[in-house]
């Protein structure tokens, strides 16, 4: 089985949970910006959680099925039509065999998840199928699709029509988006009143908000603590001696604009980092558009494993519901 | 030297064994990863040594962040007590300086540069009190260099050159990042060179391109069959100036799958190169002429 890709979209890559394992040598996660979102996807078609999709960004891609199968689109609102039909989103429906998959206009939120029964069969790459496009790594050889490509399709019993996630298990972000963070890292380099107005004010996403990053504007500059350079970090004040960057951790490049890594993450570089966004919380960046008004929200370790524990029964809820 | 803890989120502790890049501080963190490596400890995902400092992934699932932090900072007593040796390899890595192909990008990009009058490695030279680009050269390729840090993108290695800090190069990076570096770009910022192993944005200085692949995500060359990236960190980097006449042999070749990195292992002690720096350097580069 193969669908064939009429239009690509904006920016539309196979992805899975992504692939954990080599960030030492600068080789990021990858996976779904939204995984709650893709793991319902696979599971409302019979597929496991962790099986490749598509994700699309903004704008749907038309694809022509060469068999039938069962499809579900989550995350983002992002209406599907069949032949021109439209479908809900959170259901699965058949696409059967010369039937086209196309898109509506995107009414909310910023990445659809597009599972197909059987999964998308591209080849494991480093345990995962996902795509790290900076890497020309994984995914569809290794880039976003393109007109004319034949993704594969792996072979699936059919699951029943019309099974749907409930509403009070889609998550989505509030308005405005809250973001919880676990201050840390290079914390201590910003003054106590630059900690203050980094979580008073209201941020809003700024169009440079891809896999790699999602950058935040119109929020009060930080002031640093004064320090003499240390040898090796360089000059300005939110230098440091190149390190490591965690997955979801907030860098702030001079004090102005914030940067939450995600997960095409630049795994490390010399730009000191203030905290890090909780894990249940990166499932919320990945459905941000530009200009989306967000706070960040200060959180103790306790908090963040309860909102960890949170979201993972949510996701237990929706396997049940569907098992 | 004091190492400090702290939390990235719920899933990652950061470790900063030095405000300041020292090959001590380095040093440091290969030791604790190594020993945290060893200790196998369920529940650790990711072990990313960094040029001062590393960080661990776990999952909070299995293994608590206050029972990860503690195991952690114990492993610290142990690996202090570990002698500072590490077995390693030499890798000679070819380098055209002073390139047509980073010259090219350096003047499309001049405007974001500290020096607009000047290439990347005549101001280099220049701040760093070297005589020209021989002078530059001679510098740079002298000594050996330590890979301290894999990343930033995949394969990237980031090296710190093994001499006292008087000596070591260091140049700012660009005013403003450029939108281009050529693949394979030997880049140098702050005290650090670099390879770029891909194309694409990036803020160093550019002072010359190798024409040995170092990752591969296809895997057809040939020295990089068994793993797509060629460095990891403790790594060490002898670079070995060439011409213009080699440099695209050496490409025919590797295109042709019957190039090989000139590779040897290694032994590198820091107390002993902390008492005879030249003279370590020397038996660690010797190491590439089978010796």
């Amino acid at each position: 089985m193969a669908i064939n890709v009429l239009k690509p979209g904006l920016s539309t890559t196979v992805q899975d949970l992504g692939r954990p394992g080599y960030y030492h040598i600068g080789i990021p996660t990858s996976g779904g910006m939204d995984t709650l979102s893709l793991a319902a996807a696979n599971l409302l078609v019979g597929n496991d959680a962790g099986a490749a999709v598509l994700e699309a960004v903004f704008m749907g891609p038309e694809l022509e099925f060469t068999q039938d199968a069962m499809v579900a689109v989550t995350g983002a609102d992002l209406p599907p039509k069949v032949d021109g039909q439209e479908q809900p989103c959170w259901t699965a429906f058949k696409v059967k065999k010369g039937q086209v998959l196309s898109f509506g206009f995107l009414k909310k939120g910023a990445r659809g998840y597009i599972a197909v029964s059987g999964g998308i069969d591209v080849p494991v790459v480093l345990g995962s199928r996902s795509t790290y496009t900076l890497g020309a790594l994984g995914g569809f050889e290794g880039r976003k699709l393109a007109a004319g490509d034949v993704l594969p399709v792996g072979q699936a019993a059919m699951v029943a029509e019309g099974r749907a996630v409930a509403e009070a298990l889609r998550r989505a972000p509030g308005a405005p988006a809250e973001l919880r963070m676990l201050p840390g890292l290079y914390w201590h380099r910003i003054t106590e009143q630059a900690g203050k107005t980094f979580f008073e004010d209201t941020w809003k996403v700024a169009p440079e908000a891809d896999r790699i990053g999602y950058r935040f504007k119109a929020g009060r500059p930080l002031d640093f603590v004064p320090r003499t350079p240390p040898f090796g970090a360089g000059s300005d004040p939110s230098n440091i001696v190149d390190a490591c960057y965690p997955y979801g951790s907030v860098q702030v490049p001079s004090g102005t604009e914030p940067i939450v890594l995600h997960r095409d993450a630049v795994s490390g570089g010399g730009y000191m980092m203030i905290g890090t966004v909780v894990s249940a919380d990166m499932d919320l960046i990945g459905q941000l558009q530009p200009h989306t008004p967000t706070k960040f929200v200060k959180v103790t370790m306790e908090e963040a494993l309860t909102a960890r524990a949170d979201r993972a029964k949510t996701l237990k809820a929706i396997a049940t519901a569907l098992a | 030297m004091t190492t400090r803890y702290t939390f990235g989120g719920d899933e990652h502790i950061f470790v900063e064994c030095s405000e300041e890049m020292s090959l001590e501080a380095f040093f440091k963190g290969m030791s604790i990863t190594t020993a945290l490596r060893n200790a196998n400890i369920k529940g650790v995902t990711e072990i990313c040594p960094a040029n001062a400092s590393f960080q661990v992934r776990f999952n909070p699932d299995i293994i608590a962040p206050d029972e990860m932090m503690r195991q952690l900072k114990a492993l610290e007593a142990v690996a202090q007590s570990a002698p500072s040796t590490l077995n390693t390899r030499i890798i000679e890595v070819p380098v055209y300086y002073n390139d047509p192909w980073t010259h090219e990008t350096g003047q499309r990009f001049r405007e974001r540069h500290q020096d607009p009058t000047s290439t990347d490695i005549e101001y280099t030279a220049r701040i760093n009190d070297l005589d020209g680009i021989d002078g530059f050269i001679k510098a740079h390729s002298g000594a050996p260099w330590f890979v301290s840090m894999v990343g930033f993108v995949a394969g990237l290695p980031f090296l710190y050159q093994m001499v006292d800090r008087d000596r070591q190069i260091q140049s700012p990076k660009y005013l403003r990042p450029r939108t281009d570096t050529p693949r394979l770009t030997v880049g140098h910022g702050g005290c650090f060179a670099c390879i770029y192993s891909v194309r694409g944005a990036g803020g160093y200085q550019m002072f010359g391109i190798t024409p040995m692949p170092i990752y591969d995500p296809n895997q057809t060359t040939s020295y990089l069959r068994d793993f797509m990236c060629l460095f990891k960190p403790g790594d060490i980097v002898k670079w070995k100036p060439i011409g213009r006449e080699e440099y695209d042999h050496t490409v025919a070749e590797v295109d042709a799958g019957r190039w090989q990195p000139r590779i040897a292992p290694v032994t590198f002690s820091l107390e002993e190169f902390s008492k005879d720096i030249d003279g370590t350097n020397a038996r660690v580069m010797e190491a590439l002429n089978g010796h």
